[in-house]
């Protein structure tokens, strides 16, 4: 791999711990990105669904998933784009509550999670389960604002952001993994921040 | 909105090495970069390349930097605007020059792209231009010239990447903060635009996520259905 002269790059030392290699701390910002305009959602016909690879194919409507046993993450977010954004508050429910209620079949390895704007993207089954995935309607003690995906979006942190689908409406549980919209369009199927996977063909 | 790509497109998985053939600054804060790259996989207008700078001790920093040229042009041209503190923006424009050597990863992206085909609307701001630049050259190669309408958005003349390129290829060059040509400086106008919106098959908004919003606010108001519209965000604050 070729160095490039003279180039040295930020001190390495400014670099916290928890900063995945090649991503920045945004601070106060937390930028917008959407490869297309707003959702609008119609919070009376709203549903949630779990179907696909399980069971009992389920559905909740907006005052039902409310009233499920809420969860919270607190912790850091990655996007693609670079930015990282630090301590960081969310409120909604674990993922693993709708997959209990679905019961994904023995076959069932990987998620699609569909949004109201027809955007998918494709997740191992393991990434969303064990604690490790949040459906979302409040962010730092507010309503989650409609352009960071309001009124709920999918977030799986520990993934860079495109994972964590924005008005998400269904997850859809699949036996074989397929591409979702960005992961057919170059992406990294998984999109693990600290192995840098961004593009197809990263490790 | 469809989540198929209407067209294959490459997509260059590896790493490849870039050398710069030209380092040319073109407005105070813009530098424009012409690369030999090797094994090069020719690109569709719209997509971008990675680029990684790689520190002596093996530090890299890498960003996506679209693509100006068309696709048949020898060097592949990026136009690079320097921010306050970038790391790599502020390496390319302030340090850069002709033989240095660059990591490269691309082209990437199916999804802002376009092939010729439809008939397209791009309403870009900023450095969100060079993407359409691309566009514009390989449509009037191509001599479909007629199916690509441009709205280019900046603050002034020369602050705005590609204005004279961009305005002797017929675009609407809309500036902010300058008055010029008869039209003064605001931000281009439902009235200005609706008439360029006519039978548009696609459009495309590229810029920062503040323009991408009012971009696409525009072109709702000119009747330009959502789901043709394709957004490609820059950089990290609107
Ligand atoms: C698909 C795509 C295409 C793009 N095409 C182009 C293009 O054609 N031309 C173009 O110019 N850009 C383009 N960009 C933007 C480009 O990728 C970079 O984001 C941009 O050049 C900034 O990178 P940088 O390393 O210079 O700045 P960064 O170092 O990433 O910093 C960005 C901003 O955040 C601030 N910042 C970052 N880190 C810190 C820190 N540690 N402390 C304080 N402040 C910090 C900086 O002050 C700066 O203003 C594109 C982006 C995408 C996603």
């Amino acid at each position: 791999m070729p160095i490039t002269r003279g180039f040295t790059g930020r001190p390495r030392d400014e670099r916290p711990d928890r900063l995945p290699p090649g991503q920045y701390d945004a601070g106060d910002q937390w930028p917008v990105l959407t490869a297309e305009p707003d959702g609008d959602v119609d919070l009376t016909r709203w549903r949630m669904s779990v179907d696909g690879a399980v069971t009992t194919p389920s559905s909740w409507t907006w005052d039902e998933l409310h009233a499920l046993p809420g969860s919270s993450y607190d912790g850091d977010i990655h996007c693609v784009t670079t930015w990282s954004k630090f301590g960081m508050h969310f409120e909604g429910v674990s993922v693993d509550l709708l997959l209990d209620a679905a019961g994904p079949t023995s076959e069932a390895t990987h998620v699609m999670a569909h949004s109201t704007t027809g955007y998918t993207t494709n997740l191992p089954l393991d990434d969303v389960r064990g604690g490790k995935a949040w459906v979302v309607w409040e962010v730092d003690g507010a309503p989650l604002p409609v352009p960071h995906g309001g009124p709920v979006r999918l977030l799986v942190p520990h993934l860079y952001f495109w994972k964590s689908a924005k008005w998400v409406t269904r997850l859809e549980l699949m036996t074989r993994d397929r591409p979702g919209f960005w992961e057919q369009n170059g992406y990294h199927d998984r999109g693990d921040p600290w192995l840098e996977q961004r593009y197809q063909g990263d490790p | 909105m469809t989540a198929q790509p209407d067209t294959p497109v490459p997509v260059g998985r590896s790493w490849t090495t870039g050398r710069l053939a030209e380092v040319d600054h073109v407005g105070e804060r813009l530098v424009r970069i012409r690369l030999e790259v090797d094994e090069r996989t020719d690109h569709v207008p719209g997509q971008h390349y990675v680029v990684r700078l790689r520190a002596e001790d093996g530090y890299t920093a890498q960003r996506s930097y679209s693509i100006a040229s068309d696709p048949v042009e020898p060097l592949v041209e990026l136009l690079v605007e320097r921010l306050p503190g970038g790391e790599v923006s502020g390496f390319l424009h302030d340090d850069a020059r002709a033989g240095d050597e660059v990591e490269l990863r691309g082209p990437i992206g199916r999804w802002f792209v376009w092939t010729g085909g439809q008939r397209a609307l791009c309403v870009v701001g900023g450095t969100g231009v060079v993407p359409a630049v691309s566009m514009l050259r390989y449509a009037r190669r191509l001599g479909r010239a007629d199916r690509l309408t441009v709205v280019a958005v900046g603050r002034t003349w020369d602050e705005l990447p590609y204005a004279d390129e961009l305005a002797a290829s017929g675009a609407l060059v809309a500036l902010t903060r300058e008055d010029r040509g008869g039209r003064y400086g605001a931000p281009p106008s439902p009235r200005e635009v609706a008439p360029l919106a006519d039978g548009v098959q696609r459009a495309y908004v590229c810029g920062s996520a503040g323009f991408a919003s009012f971009a696409t606010r525009l072109l709702g108001e000119v009747g330009v259905r959502s789901d043709v519209v394709r957004v490609e965000q820059f950089g990290a604050t609107g």
